[in-house]
């Protein structure tokens, strides 16, 4: 592989029924690639909750997947209202979703420490008022 | 432990008929929050939930797990079933409750997964 792979998906704002294509769609992209189950796990794990947050949060946005010889780099990009306190998302159990989202088996705090705790890197940059821009970086040849 | 006995033991119901039913099981992860199904199920484990929307079928799909117990007697939602029916994973309907149904599943020799935390930095 010498250029990188780069596929780049739209989310779509408050949709729950197409929420978690994205993360399909990449999830199968990197299996065809051959890349081992785990590292595919993991991603899958990387893209769905970010996936989830541009739908709950995000006001929809976009996601980019990209494979490179030795990793992966997953970015989600949104316009929405942004994260006032990043270190309290970064808690698990801290969530500043509405009831809804809670019935459905999100938004119990545990998105943004899921997506850490299955990345190498990740960077967030983010302000209220000028949305959200994720990279995770998982490495193809680091143990866990 | 195969699906196929699971179902036998929890007198459960399968909502489709597939090959997958003989799959084996050795973990299960039992909760209705899938970020936490998301943080600590193991790959290849079952999953028992009482929630029903696609996001259960797509949680567990993320994490190659290898079926899906509903309990309560709940009843996956249409767009549900046809995305399980879609990607061949096993689902069994469940009248106990979720303590019921895993201490029995618990009793026959499933394992938990295990709750690991990360070191907060």
């Amino acid at each position: 592989m010498s250029e990188p792979l780069v596929l780049e998906l739209q989310v779509k704002p408050l949709d729950f029924l197409a929420a978690g294509e994205t993360a399909t769609q990449f999830k199968e992209t990197l299996k065809s690639l051959g890349l081992a189950p785990e590292i595919c796990r993991r991603a899958a794990v990387v893209v769905y909750e970010a996936e989830m947050n541009i739908v709950i949060h995000g006001g929809g946005g976009v996601m980019r997947l990209q494979v490179e010889e030795d990793k992966v780099t997953i970015m989600a990009e949104d316009e929405g209202p942004g994260i006032e306190n990043l270190e309290l998302a970064m808690q698990e159990g801290y969530s500043s979703a509405p009831d809804y989202i809670r019935e459905m088996g999100f938004g119990a705090g545990m998105g943004l420490p899921n997506i850490k705790r299955n990345s190498d890197e990740l960077y967030i940059d983010t302000a209220p008022g000028k949305g959200t821009k994720l990279r995770a970086v998982i490495y193809l040849n680091k143990g866990r | 432990m195969k699906m196929s006995e699971i179902e036998a033991i929890l007198k459960a119901r399968r909502l489709f008929d597939t090959a997958s039913i003989e799959k084996e099981v050795e973990y299960a992860f039992a909760s209705d929050l899938m970020s936490d199904v998301l943080a600590f199920a193991l790959a290849g484990a079952l999953l028992i939930t009482g929630l029903t929307n696609i996001q259960i079928i797509r949680t567990a799909t993320m994490l190659d797990m290898t079926g899906i117990v509903f309990v309560r007697n709940k009843r996956p939602l249409e767009e549900a079933v046809t995305l399980a029916k879609k990607l061949d994973i096993p689902v069994l309907l469940c009248q106990m409750s979720m303590f019921e149904t895993c201490g029995i599943l618990y009793k026959a020799g499933l394992k938990p997964c295990p709750i690991v935390h990360e070191e907060s930095n």
